[in-house]
């Protein structure tokens, strides 16, 4: 199906593609839908975008159910190991 | 065959880009509007628009997300396009009906224009039947023509039942039998009002088939499934769009 599910955020930070230079990036979207390129019907797709400039200015991901998990629980656990200060 | 990027005025007028694709030989034809899936105007759709132009038809796909990303890779275009919510159906509704317009514009048209649209664009395909001129319609596998979307969903996506009363053109379905969206149980409800409402319509389902079973390249596709669901579209469209 199109789940059309889609949940967008605010991002301050930076991305880097293949072949291009880093760039600024403002906006996170996250979605449970068709993937454009991995071998699944489904995928957690997050598009990290600065879309001031323009729609190219985007890092995607195409992750499985279960890697967008773990992705999650690794992101937690490299926080939750830094001293508190620099994570607030 | 001649196949080639075109502009032509959608909705409100505005110019858009399109994929036409036409026979080389002589009219006059019927027309094929192809309404692209929500990954966008990608290179499978192309070939799709190309594979209208080889049974016969002059074909035509609107870049639906053109006005968001003129000139972007489908995967951008439709990244952007999603994130600012999606195609507004009143858009698409306009869209499609310059792309008919721009088929019975040409000199090989027969004045007939069918539509088809694949997954997003299988509701709407219907959504653009129950409102414009159109003379055959195809629905693959669309989500949410019934039903009611989960709760909580960002995008702003509703069912057609209200509008199915004014369906204009015969309905050809085509459903995999292992969606969930649509799930066999809304196809039998799309079924039951088409027929309450004196629809003509033909609907075809597959066993071993889901969602996106006509995508050769992705996990989704099964041949068989395809293969009879194209030789459905090919006799349907011959019934309605030709002489």
């Amino acid at each position: 199906m199109c789940t059309y599910a889609t949940v967008k955020t605010t991002i301050e930070g930076s991305a880097k593609g293949p072949g291009s230079g880093w760039f600024h990036i403002t906006d996170g979207t996250v979605y449970f839908d068709h993937p454009v390129h991995a071998m699944a019907e489904h995928t957690l797709n997050i598009d990290f975008a600065n879309p001031a400039q323009g729609p190219s200015a985007r890092v995607a991901v195409e992750l499985t159910a279960a890697s967008a998990r773990e992705l999650i629980a690794a992101i937690e656990a490299a926080l939750e190991s830094a001293p508190a200060g620099m994570t607030a | 065959m001649q196949a080639g990027t075109v502009q032509l005025a959608g909705h409100g007028g505005d110019e858009i880009e399109a994929y036409l694709a036409t026979p080389t030989e002589d009219g006059p034809r019927g027309g094929v509007v192809v309404i692209h899936h929500m990954p966008g105007y990608d290179r499978a759709t192309k070939e799709i628009v190309r594979r209208f132009a080889e049974l016969g038809y002059d074909a035509i796909c609107p870049n639906l997300y053109w006005r968001e990303a003129p000139g972007a890779a489908p995967d951008d275009a439709a990244a952007t396009a999603r994130a600012q919510g999606g195609v507004p159906d009143e858009r698409l509704i306009g869209d499609v009906g310059g792309a008919a317009a721009y088929l019975r514009g040409l000199p090989t048209s027969n004045g007939k224009v069918g539509v088809i649209g694949y997954c997003s664009g299988g509701r709407q395909s219907v959504l653009a039947a129950c409102n414009l001129d159109l003379d055959a319609a195809v629905d693959c596998y669309g989500a949410f023509v019934v039903g009611t979307p989960p709760e909580g969903f960002p995008l702003r996506v509703t069912n057609l039942v209200d509008q199915l009363p004014n369906l204009r053109p015969p309905l050809l379905g085509l459903f995999g039998n292992e969606d969930s969206y649509p799930s066999p149980e809304q196809v039998d409800e799309l079924d039951q009002i088409l027929t309450d409402n004196d629809k003509p319509h033909e609907f075809h389902r597959y066993d071993d088939a889901g969602h996106a079973f006509f995508s050769p390249d992705r996990p989704s596709y099964r041949v068989a499934a395809a293969n009879d669901g194209w030789e459905r579209i090919a006799a349907f469209y011959d019934t309605h769009l030709g002489g």
